[in-house]
């Protein structure tokens, strides 16, 4: 369990980040000039209703008369048609910007995340990009198309309004509408609270789902050290907290909301007395009055959404902050203008300027440090010719996976260079390199979908035939035809439905089927039965045979073949020749050999061990 | 419905705080329907000067301050009643939103707590089986809806009825007439909303099954990343999220065009309905059957009942997913606890061991152990080698009582181990795990925890014992470090090291080893053992081991092979029988003829 700093945001209106996403309802422009255009619309039709209601009262109720009744029934209806019209269409276009928003980001994000360079990944948590990918995007979208659609019409309603209520009568609209600006302060420090403290109760909800996690994971540890009352103990402050935080924004809630309707009724108190007054004195109209009465009501509920627009646009500015940081991390490693021109970039390759590849590699005064200043190799040299295999032997931590990293340009050297084919690889593209190289890891990953599918990965236009040949030769072919629906079984969720020996053997086709000239294996610790394991050995020996391959070995077998073993320690290579070699010299190869022969020779006997 | 009675249950403790926030929102919305009235009112007799159609006790209100000519004159006496009606509302509906929250968080914590308290304390063949992540669902998001329900719809529901019951009784004291007209489309609202959430329950379901592709997608590439720049399949990456990613925006923009057809049809039915109500009203009003005020009135209520109606078929939707979520919450709660029958023994426990006959099977009926039978003195050093799945686990799991033996007998110090309290035994047997679990505290706190309040000496003591000590204190924060924290991860073996000492820290007469140093080196392994038998002479060892060093030191060495005890003795006697532990022998002894062969 990892804990990842969260960057802290400013809470002030940042411009810059409003006009960049701004840039992604450009394409939507359409969409946004007609939902603006409905919305001042709906506005103004809301606005129009109560004056409906008032030239009723004068015009019909007052007069004594049904002249004309049917002809406003109809222009009643007809509003009413109009407005339900306008409503659908608010909907559909505000969906439009909300969707079409979301998708464009998303697929500019993910682009991104398919160059930035490993050191990337290696300190960024998955679970955060997937944040900044899934909810934060989401976020965004709904803020920018509904948000927008709240404001214009809660702003046509109330400029509407007060410019109606303006022109029939200024001081009963002063009077009347004098309580909105204390209305509007209490209703910005309400929101701020209640988004302050749903943001708190938020934190604890998650830190309570790492206790329900911990305490599910742990409960076997637990019962042993008889934990159980005390981890409730602990527990229970959580959900105390919990329940205190969440009452706490629930009584902001539950304190703003009456705020608001009584404050309204202020002011529909004073356009009754005002207005009362006026129409005995017959200043204005009962229909007046009533009309007051009626905006004065329906003034105050776009205060209150509005109110609530702008604390969820700052939960939106953050989120834009987070997504937009994404999308602008640059790759470390990126290949130089005259490559991409020559070579083209992972989306669009030039292959026909591809230069076929031999497999003579060199590594050249090799030095490399990570980010956080560790060094890892110094001056390493090394020259591996076409064809030879090469077994990496040495402790976690000796630099094994940093010299492949740095043969698959996942990593750059920080100094000296290497060469395939004597051309120092940061001269040809990234996707020339990784085309020709496979790889295949130490924990097999495989995606969701068939078997067929993902051993397809290795050369998309495989034909099936291509493929039953490729998990023939690493003896997949057999297991794959037990299953359920042979080839066309689905593996499940990153491979969830097979067995680790039968994901490592779908992956060695993957990698026959890419047919690589340089090949990399990270050969698993996790242990399989004997039998499986005898069938990965046959299949491994398959793969590396006329390839130029590195493996990070733990199998002897795979080790003794190699045509060389080098012994790491401390970033430099200790012990250098084939198995006969350092076996008679007697030095770490050694000894290494001779204790892990046991173990093996144990683990046939008494199975599975923890080593 | 059968759940609901759950909730019932659940809600014991604050059923009375509910029925008082019920009752506010009652008294309050009483409060809401009051103020159009007095509207009514200073339009009609106030302003207008006819004569009031209202109950004989308000004009004797009225008439007490003076009659209708005096509000006449202070009209503001009106504003204000208007204005004090909204504000007892808001006292009752502040009350309310407090009264509610606090009764559904109080629920939603007593709910987590039991689900935490149940999780812990399971049998123990639950957590072999138990699937966390789903688990964590039931008891975070299944929670969290039951928690919305009570929080807002079922108070809703409250309102809702109530102002059913004021309006109707209030408008046909009015008007009877006008009340039908009223009424008329909103049993037709009602139904069309009910009837088109649960249609669109569906088109909610494929939206959020197409979000879950996203998300694997999304995370899949992420994980995988190796294998996807390894194959440069970037492009092809690219293409299959754009793929998802449109098949997501296709259903969220159908969702949203159900959704607009919707709102717009019953934002139509909802306004015709109000136009309805003012043209008949205006109608009658000039024909003279009703007054201007009741007019006003009408409207109003018009606008207050429309809103509820049409919630209706959403909490309606929202009852079936809380049905759901309490059923899949009553399941853990329903769970088997691992608790004695009947009141334990706590006798004196001094590690004299003796087990005979002892058989047992795991409930899918596979025998696991079968007629175990030996005996070990307070003080010895009991070693068990012997294949994966040959029971050695499970021994050590039945000494434990993780799961009780079905027949034979296990006796500590001459008491049957069944009779003795569970948590009493555990206390007083120290157990460190095949793969022990740290908890994600600092390394101090993990090992506190297995006595509270024991003193530091104490706990440096066992972490030296346990060949941790120096690692520890390498550690930038030394014994403060945070497990897990970004940086410091521990090795298998420091894991399994810090989990001996935690175990060390109390004064268990009975120690169980289960695999517990595999991936601890030889030689740290040997020294392990050496300073724990300084520490103390008189403590039971059991140790599951490969290593024959270990092995041999043993007083007593047990083989088991497929669920039985194959071979029993001492290291000596062992060596000169075929079988399998001369085979490990062996092999560990004669590496150097193997090696120039």
């Amino acid at each position: 369990m990892t804990t990842f700093q969260e960057q802290e945001y400013s809470k002030k209106i940042d411009l810059n980040l409003w006009r960049r996403l701004f840039k992604y309802v450009i394409p939507y422009k359409k969409n946004l000039i007609r939902l603006t255009m409905v919305m001042v619309a709906v506005g103004g039709i809301d606005v129009i209703f109560p004056l409906m209601t008032r030239y009723a009262i004068d015009n019909f109720v007052l007069k004594g008369s049904f002249q004309g009744l049917w002809i406003f029934a109809a222009v009643y209806g007809l509003l009413v048609l109009a407005q339900a019209t306008n409503v659908k269409l608010l909907a559909l276009n505000a969906g439009s910007i909300e969707t079409g928003v979301v998708y464009d980001i998303r697929r500019e994000g993910f682009d991104n995340l398919q160059q930035l360079s490993f050191s990337y990944y290696d300190r960024t948590p998955v679970g955060w990009m997937m944040a900044r990918m899934t909810s934060d995007v989401q976020r965004i979208g709904d803020t920018i198309a509904w948000g927008l659609v709240d404001m214009v019409w809660g702003f046509t309603m109330m400029v509407g309004i007060a410019v109606v209520m303006l022109t029939i009568n200024v001081k009963l609209a002063l009077i009347s509408l004098s309580v909105v600006p204390l209305l509007a302060i209490v209703s910005v420090y309400f929101q701020q609270k209640i988004l302050k403290a749903h943001r708190k109760v938020r934190k604890i909800n998650s830190r309570i789902t790492g206790a329900f996690n911990e305490g599910i994971m742990g409960a076997k540890t637990t019962k042993t050290l008889v934990r159980e009352k005390e981890n409730l103990m602990e527990f229970k402050e959580l959900t105390l907290d919990m329940f205190n935080s969440s009452v706490k924004a629930a009584i902001y809630s539950a304190v703003y909301l009456p705020l608001v309707v009584t404050l309204g009724s202020i002011g529909t108190g004073l356009a009754m007395w005002y207005g009362g007054k006026a129409v005995m004195l017959e200043s204005i109209s009962y229909g007046t009055l009533v009309l007051f009465i009626s905006y004065t009501i329906q003034f105050f509920e776009p205060v209150r959404d509005l109110a609530r627009i702008f604390s969820e646009f700052q939960s939106a500015q953050a989120s834009a902050e987070r997504i937009m940081s994404l999308i602008d991390t640059k790759p470390e490693i990126t290949d130089t203008p005259e490559v991409l021109e020559k070579y083209g970039d992972v989306f669009q390759p030039k292959k026909e300027n591809w230069p076929e590849i031999k497999g003579n590699i060199t590594f050249k005064n090799v030095s490399f440090s990570y980010k956080d200043g560790e060094k890892v190799l110094e001056n390493f040299n090394l020259d591996v010719k076409a064809g030879q295999s090469i077994a990496l032997v040495g402790e976690t931590g000796s630099g094994k996976s940093t010299i492949v990293n740095l043969l698959c340009r996942f990593y750059e050297p920080v100094s000296g260079e290497i060469l395939i084919d004597g051309v120092n690889y940061k001269e040809r593209s990234q996707a020339w390199l990784q085309s020709n190289l496979g790889y295949v890891l130490q924990t097999p990953h495989l995606f969701s979908g068939t078997v067929k599918d993902n051993i397809r990965y290795g050369r998309l236009d495989a034909s099936n035939e291509d493929i039953i040949n490729a998990a023939k030769m690493v003896n997949a072919h057999d297991f794959i035809m037990k299953l359920e629906n042979g080839y066309d079984t689905e593996v499940g969720e990153g491979g969830s439905r097979l067995s680790t020996g039968e994901k490592q053997l779908i992956s060695f086709a993957r990698a026959i089927l890419a047919d690589p000239r340089i090949f990399v294996l990270d050969e698993a610790t996790s242990s399989v039965d004997t039998e499986t394991e005898k069938i990965i050995q046959d299949a491994i020996q398959k793969v590396l045979k006329g390839r130029t391959s590195f493996i990070i070995a733990h199998r002897l077998s795979t080790i003794r073949s190699a045509d060389r073993i080098l012994v790491i320690s401390d970033g430099k290579i200790i012990e250098d020749g084939n198995h006969a070699k350092l076996m008679r010299e007697k030095g770490y190869y050694y000894k290494l050999y001779t204790n892990q022969f046991m173990e093996e020779q144990e683990k046939e006997i008494l199975g599975k061990t923890n080593i | 419905m059968k759940n609901f009675r759950l909730l019932w249950d659940f809600m014991k403790g604050n059923r009375l705080l509910y029925l008082a926030s019920i009752i506010s929102i009652g008294i309050a919305t009483i409060f809401s329907f009051l103020s159009p009235l007095v509207i009514r009112y200073t339009i009609d007799t106030v302003i207008g000067g006819n004569a009031a159609n209202v109950p004989l006790w308000v004009i004797n209100i009225i008439d007490s301050i003076g009659g209708a000519e005096t509000l006449r004159q202070k009209i503001w006496l009106c504003s204000i009643a208007v204005v004090l009606l909204s504000l007892i509302n808001g006292i009752f509906t502040y009350f309310k939103g407090k009264w509610s929250a606090v009764a559904s968080e109080s629920i939603a914590q007593n709910m987590k707590d039991m689900l935490y308290d149940k999780l812990q304390n399971v049998t123990y063949d639950y957590y072999v089986k138990a699937e966390t992540g789903d688990l964590i669902q039931r008891c975070t998001s299944d929670v969290d809806t039951v928690r919305r329900f009570l929080s807002m719809q079922l108070v809703e529901v409250g309102r809702a009825i109530f102002m059913l019951i004021m309006a109707i009784s209030i408008m046909f004291s009015l008007d009877v007439r006008m009340t039908v007209v009223s009424m008329a489309l909103i049993p037709g609202i009602f139904l069309f909303s009910t009837l088109y959430y649960m249609k669109v329950k569906d088109s909610f379901l494929e939206c959020d099954e197409s979000e879950g592709k996203l998300t694997t997608v999304l995370q899949e590439n992420l994980t995988g990343v190796r294998v996807v720049r390894a194959f440069a399949r970037q492009q092809y990456e690219r293409e299959k999220f754009d793929e998802i990613n449109r098949d997501f925006r296709g259903k969220v923009t159908h969702l949203i065009s159900l959704l607009a057809w919707y709102w717009s049809f019953s934002d139509f039915l909802s306004m015709l309905q109000t136009g309805i109500v003012v043209v008949l009203g205006v109608y009658w009003t000039v024909s003279g059957h009703m007054t201007l005020g009741t007019l006003v009135v009408f409207t109003t209520y018009e606008g207050m009942l429309l809103w509820p109606v049409r919630q209706m078929g959403r909490i309606l939707t929202d009852m079936g997913k809380t049905s759901v979520a309490l059923g899949r919450i009553k399941e853990i709660l329903d769970e088997q606890l691992d608790e004695d029958e009947e009141e334990g023994l706590k006798p004196d426990i001094q590690g004299n061991i003796e087990f005979s006959h002892v058989n047992f099977k795991y409930e899918n009926g596979k025998e696991v152990l079968h007629d175990i039978t030996f005996k070990v003195k307070k003080g010895q050093t009991v070693a068990i080698l012997g294949p994966t799945g040959s029971g050695k686990s499970t021994l050590m799991h039945l000494l434990h009582r993780l799961y009780d033996y079905e027949s034979g007998s296990i006796k500590i110090d001459g008491v049957e181990l069944r009779n003795i309290d569970k948590k009493w035994l555990r206390e007083k047997i120290g157990i460190v795990l095949q793969e022990p679990f740290l908890y994600s505290k600092t390394i101090k706190e993990n090992l506190k925890m297995a006595k509270e309040g024991v003193d530091e000496d104490r706990i440096y003591q066992s972490a030296r014992i346990a060949h941790i000590h120096d690692v520890i204190t390498s550690f930038e924060k030394g014994y403060d470090t945070l497990v897990g924290e970004r940086g410091v991860t521990l090795s298998g073996g420091q894991k399994q090291r810090v989990a001996i000492a935690r175990a060390l820290i109390k004064d268990c007469p009975i120690l169980i080893f289960d695999d517990s140093l595999s991936a601890v080196d030889t030689e740290t392994d040997a020294a392990i053992r050496k300073a724990l038998k300084e520490r103390k002479k008189d403590v039971t060892t059991f140790i599951i081991s490969h290593r024959i060093n270990t092995l041999s030191e043993a007083d007593l060495i047990l083989v088991m092979e497929e669920g039985r005890i194959t071979e029993m003795g001492k290291h000596e006697t062992l060596v000169n029988k075929p079988g399998l532990y001369r085979r490990i022998w062996e092999i560990q002894n004669t590496k150097e003829d193997i090696l120039t062969a």
